[in-house]
C-alpha cells in the first residue's frame, strides 16, 4: 500500500467485484439484520426493494472485504519488489454513507475508491488522515453504494 | 405484538438495548470473512497496532448494532429500510468478551415529502462496553410507515 506522501487527490483504485447470492444475503441477514425483506424472496418482492435485498451492512462489509484484499495484494507486490511496505491504520469513521439502490440476489457489484482529501494528523505524529469516496456499481452500471471513508495512513519517514 | 409505526417515534431518548456479549471467536470469524487486517486477526500484530490489542472490525460492530436494533425494536417496526448513515464514528476498539449495550435516541422524526404514507425517523445510536465507554456512534435515518397509511 502507498504511504501518505504518495497519495494524490483524485487517485482511483478498483477493488474488484462480488456477486450477492440468495444464499450469502440470507446468511448475513440471519446473523446481523433479520428483517423480512433480507431473509425471504416473497417478502423482498413485496417490499420497496422489489426483491430479496442484501442488508446495507452486508454491502458495506463486502466493500471493506474487497478494499482489504486489494490492499493486501498491493502489499505482497511491494514486498516482492523489495520495497518498504505501508500498513494502513484503523479508521475513525465515515460520513455520507448512501444505500442508493437495493442490491438484489444475483447482482454483481464492483467497488472502487477515489481519494478526496488528505491531511496530517494533529494528534498522531507519523500518521496522515485520508478521506476517500468508496462506491459500488452494479452490473447495469447503476451506482448502488457510496461512502466517504476515513483512514489513518502512515507517513513514509515515520520509521 | 403491536407493530410500531411512525407515530411511536418521538424525539428524545427511545431506549437502551442489550447486553450482547461478543466472543473472540465471533470477532475472528467476521474479520476472516470481511476485514482480514492483522489488527483484527492476530494477537501479536494487534498489540503493535494503533489499537493496542486484538479488536473487532468496525463493520462487525456496525453489524452487531444493527442486530441489536432489530432485536430491540426494528423487528416489530413497520420499517421500510434505511437510505444510509449520515455520520459514523468508531471511538474505541471492540474487544473480545465486551458486553455491548446500545443507547438509542431519536434526533428527528418527520413525514416524508416524497412518500407521505411514510415518515423518516433519524436515530442517534451509541454502542457502549460494560464500562460505559462509547465504542461507536452513528446517526442514521430509517423509513417507517405511518399508522393511518393502511397496509401496503
Amino acid at each position: 500500500m502507498h504511504f501518505f506522501e504518495e497519495l494524490e487527490i483524485g487517485q482511483r483504485r478498483e477493488a474488484g467485484s462480488f456477486t450477492f447470492t440468495a444464499e450469502n444475503i440470507k446468511k448475513f441477514a440471519a446473523q446481523f439484520d433479520p428483517q423480512r425483506f433480507h431473509l425471504d424472496e416473497e417478502e423482498g418482492r413485496k417490499s420497496l426493494f422489489g426483491g430479496l435485498a442484501a442488508s446495507g451492512w452486508h454491502v458495506g462489509s463486502v466493500c471493506m472485504k474487497l478494499m482489504v484484499a486489494d490492499g493486501q495484494r498491493r502489499i505482497r507486490e511491494a514486498m516482492a519488489r523489495g520495497e518498504k511496505v505501508a500498513v494502513w491504520g484503523p479508521s475513525p469513521g465515515f460520513r455520507e454513507l448512501r444505500w442508493i439502490r437495493p442490491v438484489l440476489a444475483g447482482d454483481t457489484v464492483s467497488f472502487s475508491s477515489v481519494i478526496e482529501t488528505k491531511r496530517l494528523s494533529d494528534s498522531r505524529p507519523g500518521w496522515g488522515i485520508l478521506q476517500a469516496r468508496n462506491t459500488g456499481t452494479n452490473q447495469r452500471g447503476e451506482q448502488v453504494y457510496s461512502v466517504l471513508a476515513t483512514a489513518f495512513v502512515p507517513r513514509r519517514d515515520a520509521g | 405484538m403491536t407493530t410500531l409505526t411512525f407515530e411511536d417515534f418521538k424525539p428524545g431518548h427511545f431506549g437502551t438495548f442489550g447486553p450482547r456479549r461478543v466472543t473472540r471467536e465471533e470477532i475472528l470469524a467476521f474479520a476472516a470473512e470481511f476485514d482480514p487486517q492483522p489488527m483484527h486477526l492476530d494477537e501479536a500484530a494487534a498489540s503493535q497496532s494503533m489499537l493496542n490489542g486484538l479488536s473487532g472490525s468496525g463493520w462487525h460492530l456496525c453489524s452487531l448494532m444493527m442486530r441489536m436494533l432489530c432485536d430491540g425494536f426494528i423487528g416489530r417496526t413497520a420499517s421500510l429500510g434505511s437510505p444510509g448513515v449520515n455520520d459514523l464514528r468508531w471511538l474505541a476498539p471492540l474487544r473480545p468478551d465486551d458486553e455491548l449495550t446500545l443507547d438509542v435516541e431519536i434526533a428527528e422524526a418527520r413525514v416524508s415529502k416524497s412518500r407521505p404514507e411514510t415518515g423518516i425517523v433519524t436515530f442517534r445510536n451509541v454502542a457502549r462496553n460494560a464500562a460505559g465507554q462509547a465504542l461507536c456512534e452513528m446517526v442514521s435515518p430509517i423509513i417507517v410507515r405511518r399508522r393511518d397509511a393502511g397496509a401496503a
